[in-house]
């Protein structure tokens, strides 16, 4: 496939995710303007559209703002609102667009993978790796959730999927001794990739955040560079709940880079929008579909326009 | 993160004190606040629009009380209303049908269904004294099925053996039959989890659901859900007709807005909320809690409770009896330095606190936070048993050895005395009072008397929003207070 032609599915598959819900925002736009003057009515009204999709109160009053400032008392019309509102959400979002660059000295580059339950953690892991695999690296899986029930069977599903070993110990054992574990077995192996996956947690929970910090210091005794990026999956359709989630597994394990699932579903996402503004950390990756390939590079410019509804 | 909308009323009503009804501008400014506190919790757009009617018409023109402030007048207008539209009454799974009574699971994926079912059945099994068996339908998702079939063997209930290549569909069929045969009274089927826009899935559940024809079918939602709630419920609202919601991680500390958007736009009750990993945290739903939260009034309540859970009885006990001799040494100190750790450190008991905003900052500002807490227990660890037990035993020479001893200094050594010297006068003073009128003063850190909100008022407003936030920490009991002053 040529990098066009990923380009374009990609945005066809975000947008396609994306129309069922942007649809409300734009058809929203679109019924209130149809050509008409900027005045208080219709930017409140936009005010909440925008909070519609999560963007949290505060970016879409600066956006509404900056809206208001240019076009107030003017005629616009609704494409041009749109556009306007696409390109303000791009150029916040640019800066965190980076992908996860694999470096292939580390040998193993070590990824720390951590969220609350049920945001898509494992799922994540098995599709990373099977990117990784099919660029040629060598990837090894750790099973650190070794609380959920059947969370190992998943990842060791994953791990025949892909053709990759999975660490694992017996469920209730301690996940830093697993991930010590791996550590050790990927540096014996000579694996570019280890990808450890640990147990969902809630970031008001102190003493399972204690356990995380525990792992990342445990690792660490073998590789005091590591873990090499230090992921936050979150889901696609959270709330305002995800300032807290981002801040505090920030504080507790350096989280160095989010990937956001789940935004093939209703959930418009534009929480990214506000966490891009407020911590600036790296958007690696969204995932729009159960596929393989559904875990795409994280494109500001495509993902504002699905935003915003425009082609 | 998020200013209380009490703080945030505070500051629209300062200047409204002493006027006799609440005026259409009063109330349309109190509304601004009011819709900003729900949208930050999560309440979607357009379930706050009619809350918002709902209230501007019952909050202008009401007479403010002489005995509250006009934000308070509409804090309690506001919170009626939310406790209305959450539904006053639990409710809990309805099993009036003939057995084995089919319940399905339905929900987003990650939602929780899985935990969610074995948490339903636990409870079916255990206090409602009834023969389960529970089936999943997933075989989207690797090792869901083996995940219900561990959980079934934690809690002592059956599951339908699983069999290679078999669609939902034809295991929904195979688990009504097992279930019928071997007289089970309740069959929880479990789905794969999916997308709402998934229209192939949606569809597989509504054949599920003709042919099973479920009395009761439990959408599972995440509490953490954004504006998205609407959408889903709305989805599997039309397409499957929901009987009834649960609630899952509110043990988190999200402020709970999908609650009241997705009970607002089904119309069918939450039946119970998840609030923990294990098995046996289900809980009923209590409206009067949600709306606290959702208008971050803190949920004093659950802190109380989990208080009480956390806290071990023998050390309580231990700690009355010392009370009522007015006693408080460094070992008591200790324990109750432990105790804040282990109910999630400062920021998870913080969490459950009115007026958390400017308080937290506060905090922040006097340095008081987990590490602070952490350092605390270093430098009462550090002290001789001798010392911990009589604190008067600490001259210049043993502070510079504490201090030494635990990495700190000789200042905070003495910050830390004259806490514990305050503490135990206020112990003292508990002691002196007895019963629980002691213990209301010292859980407010001050005045326990509520305010008189009229005839027939349920509202218990909590303390911090009476209490102008900031002097103290809203006390819990041996918190330690922090220094405003240093």
């Amino acid at each position: 496939m040529s990098s066009d032609n990923i380009q374009k599915s990609w945005f066809s598959r975000l947008k396609e995710g994306l129309s069922a819900s942007s649809n409300k925002v734009v058809s929203g736009i679109t019924g209130i303007f149809t050509e008409k003057q900027l005045d208080e009515e219709t930017l409140e009204q936009l005010e909440d559209l925008l909070i519609s999709s999560d963007l949290g109160v505060n970016v879409a009053n600066r956006l509404i703002k900056t809206l208001s400032e240019h076009k107030f008392d003017k005629q616009v019309s609704d494409r041009e609102v749109r556009e306007t509102f696409a390109k303000d959400i791009e150029l916040i979002l640019e800066p965190v667009a980076k992908p996860i660059l694999i470096e292939q000295s580390l040998k193993p580059h070590v990824i720390l993978v951590c969220g609350v339950n049920g945001s898509g953690k494992t799922t994540t892991i098995g599709k990373l790796a099977q990117q990784w695999k099919a660029e040629g690296k060598s990837v090894c899986l750790a099973a650190g959730d070794t609380f959920r029930a059947a969370a190992i069977e998943q990842l060791k599903v994953w791990g025949e999927r892909t053709q990759t070993p999975v660490i694992i110990q017996p469920q209730g054992t301690d996940p830093a001794a697993v991930a010590y574990d791996a550590v050790k077995k990927s540096i014996d192996d000579n694996h570019d990739v280890l990808i450890i996956d640990t147990a969902g947690r809630l970031q008001n929970r102190a003493e399972l955040m204690d356990e995380l910090a525990k792992i990342v210091r445990v690792i660490q005794k073998t590789l005091p560079e590591a873990p090499h990026n230090c992921l936050l999956v979150l889901d696609g359709t959270v709330g305002q709940n995800a300032h807290s989630q981002v801040a505090t597994f920030k504080e507790m394990v350096n989280v160095t880079g989010l990937i956001v699932t789940k935004l093939d579903g209703s959930a418009r996402g534009g929480i990214i929008v506000a966490l891009a503004e407020k911590f600036a950390l790296p958007v690696h990756a969204v995932g729009v579909g159960e596929a393989i390939e559904d875990l795409r590079a994280f494109d500001p410019k495509i993902f504002a326009q699905s935003l915003m509804g425009l082609d | 993160m998020f200013d209380a909308l009490s703080d945030r009323l505070g500051n629209v009503f300062d200047r409204l004190k002493g006027k006799g009804s609440l005026s259409e501008s009063d109330v349309n400014a109190a509304m601004r606040e009011v819709r900003i506190a729900l949208l930050e919790a999560d309440v979607a757009v357009e379930v706050v629009k009619s809350f918002i009617d709902g209230v501007r018409e019952r909050a202008v023109g009401q007479e403010v009380t002489k005995s509250v402030t006009p934000g308070q007048q509409v804090i309690k207008i506001v919170n009626d209303n939310l406790i209305g539209m959450l539904g006053k009454e639990a409710a809990w799974i309805e099993l009036n049908a003939v057995p084995p009574v089919p319940i399905l699971m339905i929900g987003l994926q990650g939602s929780g269904k899985t935990t969610t079912a074995a948490k339903i059945a636990s409870r079916l099994t255990r206090r409602d004294k009834k023969k389960v068996m529970m089936a999943s339908l997933d075989v989207t998702r690797p090792a869901a099925r083996e995940q219900l079939r561990v959980l079934g063997e934690q809690i002592d209930v059956s599951t339908l053996p699983m069999a290679e290549g078999e669609t939902a569909v034809s295991i929904a069929k195979r688990a009504m039959a097992a279930s019928r045969l071997q007289g089970y009274d309740v069959v929880i089927l479990d789905t794969a989890g999916r997308v709402t826009i998934d229209q192939g899935l949606m569809d597989e559940i509504k054949q599920i659901s003709e042919i099973t024809n479920p009395a009761e079918k439990i959408l599972v939602a995440d509490a953490l859900t954004g504006q998205d709630a609407v959408t889903t419920a709305k989805n599997f609202h039309q397409n499957v007709g929901v009987t009834g919601i649960v609630l899952t991680r509110m043990d988190g500390d999200s402020r709970g807005g999908a609650a009241l958007s997705m009970r607002s736009v089904t119309g069918v009750p939450i039946k119970a909320v998840g609030t923990g990993e294990k098995l046996e945290n289900l809980e009923d739903f209590h409206p009067e809690r949600v709306a606290g939260r959702i208008l971050g009034m803190g949920d004093v309540v659950s802190l109380v409770e989990k208080a009480a859970e956390t806290i071990e009885v023998k050390e309580a006990e231990k700690i009355a009896l010392k009370m009522q001799k007015g006693q408080f040494d460094f070992n008591d100190m200790l324990t109750q330095l432990q105790q804040v750790s282990k109910m999630g450190g400062l920021g998870g008991v913080l969490a459950m606190l009115p007026g958390v905003g400017k308080l937290q900052k506060q905090m922040a500002s006097a340095g008081v936070d987990d590490k602070s807490i952490a350092r605390q227990v270093a430098i009462i660890q550090s002290m001789t048993a001798q010392e911990r037990k009589s604190p008067k035993l600490l001259n210049a020479s043993r502070k510079r050895r504490v201090a030494s001893g635990s990495g700190t200094t000789a200042q905070e050594i003495n910050r830390l005395l004259k806490q514990q010297m305050e503490m135990a006068r206020m112990m003292k003073k508990v002691g002196k009072m007895g019963g629980l009128k002691g213990l209301g003063s010292l859980f407010g850190g001050g005045d326990p008397i509520q305010p008189d909100l009229g005839q027939g008022s349920n509202l218990r407003i909590p303390e911090g929003l009476i209490n102008q936030p900031g002097q103290n920490f809203p006390g819990l009991p041996g918190l330690p207070k922090f220094p405003t002053k240093r």
